[in-house]
């Protein structure tokens, strides 16, 4: 005697988050048997294994139908064909765009193309994430690039709007694609000790000041794009370290404020001039797109790393960048504060959250 | 032209992509109505076109406008080539040709296609204008209501009931002509979908003009089937109840006034005070009827009504259609006590040709005796019937289907007749004038078909019949003989005259009139029955291998196994019955499916321990080889273990009796066995008429000689059966019995299995296993899956068996799973207080109803709830116990709980509920919309590339909803109610690709009204909770 058919079909669709997220984390129906049966679900109402097979395969099944309607969530919500509740759809959908971070942190900053598609496999043994959620998930990167790309006004609110994602997945979204978009380098070596969550928070960072959209909030601007006078303005920084005077002005400037405050301070003092350098420098460079490209890098191996070295303590970072880019408005010649500010603000943060072992 | 048919095209949306080099579709919609079709403009290259046309105009006939639907197909232009058609949408436009249902079909259907399912969504506004058209020649009969509801719809009452309606139409099945060999399947599905929406449309107009003709306005208890008869053919037939139906003006009776009434069988006997305030109202000063009162005022006779094919009506007596209250045609097996009632009713009822009701829920006070189940089966060959005439109008049939064969209609006629005219005369040996919850059904295997008929057989309230006018209920009962809560018990029959043997005892209500031992009936409990405990789910089930063979020799096989299986069938729903303690069934269906080697029997109903009637005896085991000691301890042992299975489910179906009962359990002397009488006739046809008289239902004491094969298998299906863990009941009748605090959370399913039996030499004791395990194991996936809603009760466990193939058995089950709210009543608490319970209710003194004793109210409800809480916690940390190894393999993901504040787009897509019930827990219906009865099909050359029969099969159930909820949704309801799944006929060809499946649903469209509805957001409210993952 074998089971030909077998088929459950709910006025309103019956959708089990525990089954659900086993199928998003890429399971067969008969290791999804075998975590619930792990989890106890036996103990329910005496159900048998075929109980719990009969149950999984039939919501396997369905979530399988409602995938297509995934694709585009603002069909799941306007479709006939399943009956579900609201809440219940922005569970769905809210889970099917969830994503994990280690796989994300392989993927951002990459091309979303057939070519990454192929690695995959490696993804997936590296980070000992199925194979098939390894697809989801690279599929919904690239879904949301591909619709969020061309659109203009602010990218969150895009992503939020075409896919109706909760505010915060909204954001690692417009950062993923912003990364896509812009190909910040993140696999380098040295960078292996960043989070996707790192990446994310300065995504945001550049996001909301760095690109078109940042300054004037109109809504035919793009927000995937670095806003380009803006970078080409930077060149202008260069003035605080090819100018011998307003270095020198500058670093007693933040010498005269730091005195005392940070037990790093003889290093601090020694290394100024290189430490400027590095910063004004990175600044001054990005007008080219390659040099956009290894921002992270950069910064990692121009100020991360010799501050490390020196065992500076986060609290001395914070206290020193606070007080470079301060004390710059003190200097009498220098006339860029604006530029400044808006350069400064976003690399101080984003080191700060670099700032870790 | 008595009518124009206006008809728009709005837009459409989530089209296919249909051209597959620019990705998008260049679509356009032809809409036609009979032979007239208009085009809208070809909408280029969009997915979700804007057409919005002009208002296209059909004139035409009202008989076609009941009888045709509008058919809109959307297609893809393609400028080179033939145009691709995308999928069509069939319109019903019956529910606008009455004033009070629909006035208006505006909303989004979704685009079906036989091949590749729903294809996208369109939308449509349709109108009608009728204009009066008083010629008396009329063919259209526009006006008249349908109700799938098997009771008098809650925002009406029943002026008149007119009594039995019934039609059926032939035609030849679209799908065996030769062209099928030639066109698409798309072609032959579709053509096979429009001649059954054609043929219905016809079946409904022509059953209209028959109530018309009896001076109705509306059909209750519509039920329509197919009968798919392959090469001979395709039938459709409907039965139903006339009546004149009024419109309450008060809003309708809320299903809650039927609840309190069903809820308070007790009061009506404890507390005289109110129970007789509820006569005193006098109904006649105006539609506006008190709450308990019921929507059902009299019972007038109507004029003899004849139907245009009856041949042979020569055994009934056609009275004249004013002779009221003449004598008549006398009960002749009738005692003299009940002499002057026999005549008087069935005076008003033999004027009948078939006084059978489809009803299952009467009035209260319309029903005064139930005998029992009548039913009759009867085997026929169907290629006996065909006709010379078939064949040689074949090339003509081919153009025009909806003209049949004129005699073929009447060999089909003939054997319902002979059917309807066996049950007459069971409930006539009965003492009966009246069937009650009358249905018909077939089941076809190749060319065998087993014609099945079923009722109840039941003496009806001699002054409803007698009277037509209104104000028959304020005198009602004041010198009625049967008290309410127990008179439906007391036996038709007299004592001295029985038809049968049978054992009879003093009512244990009233003490005055005698009760049988066991009461089976196929209606659903009376709401003022009393009632002790809880009541249950029974199913007997049965498999009984057959001789593959053919013809006429297959048809005698048949016909010689049925009454072993009915027999047997019942045996088992007896034991059953006891082995639960208790004494009656309701909603009895019994259904007998015939495959090529096997006969598959499967019987279902709702236990009961009626108070009226004594308590059950014991089952009793006896071996044959009494000398042997050891097999005495088997016996011994198997009785212990059946005794103790008594006592354990008295306690669980709370049934709790002043007499003890217990000492009839094993009583060491086993009364004698008695059997229900078997008699056969033998038909004019030289197929076998076979009948079997269930309705006695009066065995009592069960010897099971366990030397006997069918007894150890009696017993094994006996004792295998899983009881239903705690929170769940389940029934097959509209209410349960014993549940009274349903919540508004519902969840309508359909579930199907197909088993192959992979042996091929099976015995009958084997297959019965698997059947049974089959049955039990669907059972046990429902109480998985609907976990989250404990306490509930499954409401309407419809099972479905079929036998598709050799070695395949199909069942399919509607159900809807209501959530219980907890009371002090509803738990096991109860179970240690039932005298202060008791004490309390017993007195007349006490305030209201045996709710509410005065010790501490609240520690009950709080230890109730609690339970409740456990049982959900249970499932909740289970869960989450497992969520934590599911998510072990991976770092710990980011786990973000949603913001329940996140405004979520509000979906277009309004709530339509579905329910088999023929209300809406704890709701209002306002308005009845009409019908809905569509038939769908689905086939794939694509099978396993859909996911096998399975992806397949759940794909089409949804579509069918989603299909359903669109049409209620475009009526402007939000509910289905009294929904069924008519046919569901699968199947496959796996070595091809390939599968079918026909499904056909009914039901009827209401809008209602949330009783709580105060805050007025209903869109919020109506959402059904969710049904999973809600942690208290």
């Amino acid at each position: 005697m074998s089971v030909e058919l077998d088929v459950f079909v709910g006025n309103t669709t019956i959708m089990d988050e525990e089954v659900y997220q086993l199928w998003l984390d890429g399971y067969t129906v008969d290791d999804a048997v075998a975590v619930r049966m792990e989890g106890g679900a036996l103990q329910v109402f005496e159900a048998s294994m075929e109980v719990l097979h009969s149950d999984t395969m039939d919501q396997f099944r369905t979530f399988q139908m409602c995938e297509r309607l995934l694709y585009y969530p603002s069909k799941l919500t306007n479709q006939l064909l399943f009956q579900i509740p609201p809440q219940k759809q922005a569970m769905l959908i809210e889970r099917y765009y969830e994503f994990d971070s280690t796989f994300a942190r392989e993927v951002l900053g990459k091309k979303l193309s057939k070519g990454t598609k192929k690695d995959l496999d490696d993804i997936s043994t590296k980070t000992g994430i199925t194979l098939k959620s390894c697809r989801r998930q690279f599929d919904n990167f690239k879904r949301v690039f591909k619709v969020v790309e061309e659109l203009k006004g602010p990218l969150v609110e895009n992503v939020q709007h075409h896919f109706l994602l909760s505010d915060a997945l909204a954001r690692d979204y417009a950062a993923i694609v912003f990364f896509a978009n812009s190909r910040f380098e993140t696999g380098k070596r040295k960078l292996q000790y960043l989070s996707f969550q790192d990446f994310a928070f300065c995504a945001g960072q550049l996001i909301s000041n760095w690109t078109v959209g940042a300054v004037d909030n109109m809504m035919e601007d793009m927000d995937v794009d670095l806003e380009k006078d803006f970078l080409h303005n930077l060149k202008e920084l260069k003035i605080l370290i090819n100018d011998k005077d307003m270095l020198d002005q500058h670093r007693n400037l933040v010498c005269a404020q730091l005195r005392g405050k940070i037990t790093v301070f003889g290093e601090m003092e020694a290394n100024f001039k290189n430490l400027s350098r590095a910063l004004v420098n990175i600044a001054a460079k990005l007008t080219h797109t390659k040099d956009v490209r290894d921002l992270f890098i950069d910064l990692v191996e121009k100020f991360v790393e010799p501050c490390r070295s020196d065992r500076w303590a986060i609290g001395d970072v914070r206290l020193f960048l606070t007080h470079y880019t301060s004390t710059a408005h003190s200097l009498d010649s220098f006339r860029y504060q604006q530029i400044w500010e808006r350069y400064m603000g976003v690399i101080k943060s984003c080191i700060l959250k670099m700032y870790h072992d | 032209m008595p009518g124009k048919l206006k008809a728009k095209i709005v837009a459409g949306r989530h089209l296919p992509v249909m051209d597959r080099a620019s990705d998008l579709t260049d679509a356009f919609v032809e809409v036609k109505f009979g032979n007239t079709t208009f085009k809208t403009d070809v909408f280029p290259k969009s997915l979700n076109p804007q057409w919005n046309s002009e208002w296209f105009k059909f004139e035409v006939d009202d008989e076609d406008l009941q009888d045709e639907p509008l058919q809109i197909t959307v297609l893809d232009h393609d400028t080179y080539s033939a145009n691709d058609a995308i999928g069509k949408v069939y319109i019903d436009i019956d529910p606008l040709l009455s004033s009070e249902a629909a006035t208006v079909i505006s909303g989004w259907f979704p685009i079906y296609d036989t091949i590749h399912g729903i294809r996208g969504e369109i939308n449509v506004l349709v109108k009608v204008d009728l204009f009066n058209d008083l010629n008396r020649f009329r063919q259209s009969s526009c006006g008249v209501r349908f109700f799938c509801t098997t009771s008098i719809p809650l925002c009406y009452r029943a002026v008149v009931v007119h009594g039995f309606v019934e039609e059926l139409v032939v035609n030849e099945d679209p799908e065996y002509q030769w062209i099928d060999r030639i066109r698409t399947p798309r072609a032959s599905n579709e053509a096979r979908q429009r001649l059954i929406s054609l043929m219905s449309g016809e079946l409904q107009r022509k059953i209209g003009l028959k109530v018309l003709e009896m001076g109705g306005n509306a059909v209750v208890g519509y039920l329509q089937c197919f009968d798919l008869e392959g090469e001979s053919g395709l039938v459709v037939r409907a039965i139903g109840t006339a009546c004149t139906l009024e419109k309450l003006s008060g809003g309708g009776a809320t299903n809650n006034a039927q609840h309190t009434a069903n809820s308070s069988p007790s009061k009506d006997m404890k507390e005289p005070v109110f129970g007789d305030e509820c006569p005193s109202n006098p109904l006649s000063s105006g539609p506006s009827t008190p709450l308990r009162a019921p929507p059902f005022t009299s019972f007038s006779p109507s004029k003899s009504y004849s139907r245009q094919s009856s041949s042979s009506d020569t055994d009934i007596s056609l009275t004249p259609k004013t002779g009221m209250g003449s004598g008549g045609s006398a009960g002749k097996e009738a005692g003299p006590l009940k002499i002057l009632l026999r005549q008087q009713t069935q005076t008003a009822l033999e004027q009948r040709e078939f006084p059978f009701f489809t009803l299952t829920s009467f009035p209260q006070g319309f029903l005064l005796h139930v005998a029992g189940v009548v039913s009759a089966r009867s085997v026929k060959l169907l290629d006996r019937i065909h006709n010379p005439a078939l064949g040689s109008t074949r090339s003509y049939k081919l153009l025009d289907w909806s003209s049949c064969s004129a005699d073929e209609p009447e060999t089909r006629d003939a054997w319902w007749e002979e059917l309807r005219q066996e049950i007459k005369s069971h409930a006539r040996a009965l003492g009966c004038h009246a069937v009650v919850g009358y249905s018909e059904s077939t089941s076809i295997c190749e060319e065998v078909c087993i014609l099945s008929a079923s009722g109840t057989a039941a003496v009806l309230n001699c002054r409803f019949l007698q009277d037509g006018c209104l104000d028959v209920l304020s005198e009602h009962r004041c010198d009625d003989s049967a008290p309410p809560g127990c008179g439906f018990c007391h036996v038709p029959y007299d004592e001295l005259n029985m038809p049968f043997p049978a054992q009879l005892s003093p009512c244990c209500c009233c003490h005055r009139t005698k009760v049988p031992d066991v009461l089976f009936t196929t209606i659903d409990l009376p709401t003022d029955a009393q009632v002790t405990g809880k009541g249950c789910l029974i199913q007997a089930r049965l498999c009984r291998l057959k001789k593959k063979s053919q013809g006429e020799g297959n048809a005698t096989c048949i016909s010689n196994l049925l009454p072993f299986l009915e027999y047997e069938l019942h045996t088992q729903l007896l034991n059953k019955l006891k082995l639960c303690g208790m004494n009656a069934l309701f909603g009895l269906c019994i259904q007998i499916s015939v495959g090529e080697n096997m006969l598959v029997g499967l019987a279902s109903a709702t236990g009961v321990y009626l108070s009226a009637l004594p308590s059950p005896g014991g089952i009793q085991i006896a071996g044959k080889t009494p000398n042997d000691l050891t097999y005495d301890q088997h016996v011994s042992s198997i009785q212990r273990k059946i005794n103790d299975t008594i006592v354990k489910n008295r306690e669980l179906y709370e049934i709790h009796i002043t007499e003890v009962a217990e000492d009839v359990i094993g009583s060491p002397i086993p009364e004698p066995r008695q059997r229900s009488r078997l008699f056969r006739s033998h038909s004019e046809s030289s197929d076998e008429l076979s009948e079997l008289d269930l309705s006695h239902g009066k065995k009592d004491a069960f010897v099971l000689e366990i030397d006997d094969t069918d007894a150890v298998e009696d017993l094994h299906s006996l004792l295998t059966d899983a009881p239903t863990p705690p929170g769940f009941y389940s029934c097959n009748t509209e209410i349960m019995p014993g549940i009274y605090n349903w919540t508004s959370a519902i969840q309508m399913f359909t579930s199907v299995r197909v088993f192959r039996l992979n042996n091929a030499n099976l015995t009958n004791l084997g297959l019965n296993k698997i059947f049974n395990e089959l049955c039990e194991n669907l059972l046990k996936s429902l109480y998985f899956k609907l976990r989250s809603m404990v306490p509930c009760c499954l409401c309407r466990l419809n099972f479905t068996v079929a036998v598709p193939e050799d070695e395949l058995i199909q069942v399919c089950l509607l159900c809807v799973c209501v959530s219980v709210r907890v009371s002090i009543a509803e738990t096991e608490e109860q179970l240690q207080f039932p005298l202060e319970l008791n004490a309390e209710s017993a007195s007349p003194l006490s305030p209201k109803g045996s709710g509410t004793p005065s010790v501490d109210y609240s520690s009950f409800a709080d230890r109730c709830s609690s339970w409740i809480e456990q049982l959900r916690l249970r499932a909740h940390t289970i869960r989450r116990g497992s969520i934590k190894t599911s998510s072990s393999p991976l770092p710990e993901g980011r786990s973000r709980s949603l913001r329940s504040t996140r405004s979520f787009p509000g979906s277009s897509v309004s709530v339509v509920k579905m329910t088999p019930l023929s209300f809406i827990p704890g709701a209002k219906i306002v308005k009845y919309l009409g019908i809905i009865n569509m038939f769908f099909i689905r086939e794939t050359t694509s099978l396993r590339e859909e996911g096998g029969v399975s992806g397949f099969l759940h794909a089409f159930i949804a579509e069918v909803f989603a299909m359903v909820r669109a049409h209620v949704a475009a009526l402007g309801g939000n509910a289905v109610v009294s929904y069924s799944m008519k046919e569901c006929v699968f199947m496959e060809n796996p070595n091809k690709n390939q599968a079918q499946c026909l499904i056909n649903v009914s039901g009827d469209a209401v809008i209602f009204t949330r009783e709580s509805d105060q805050e007025g957001h209903l869109p919020q409210t109506s959402h059904p909770q969710p049904t999973e993952d809600t942690p208290p």
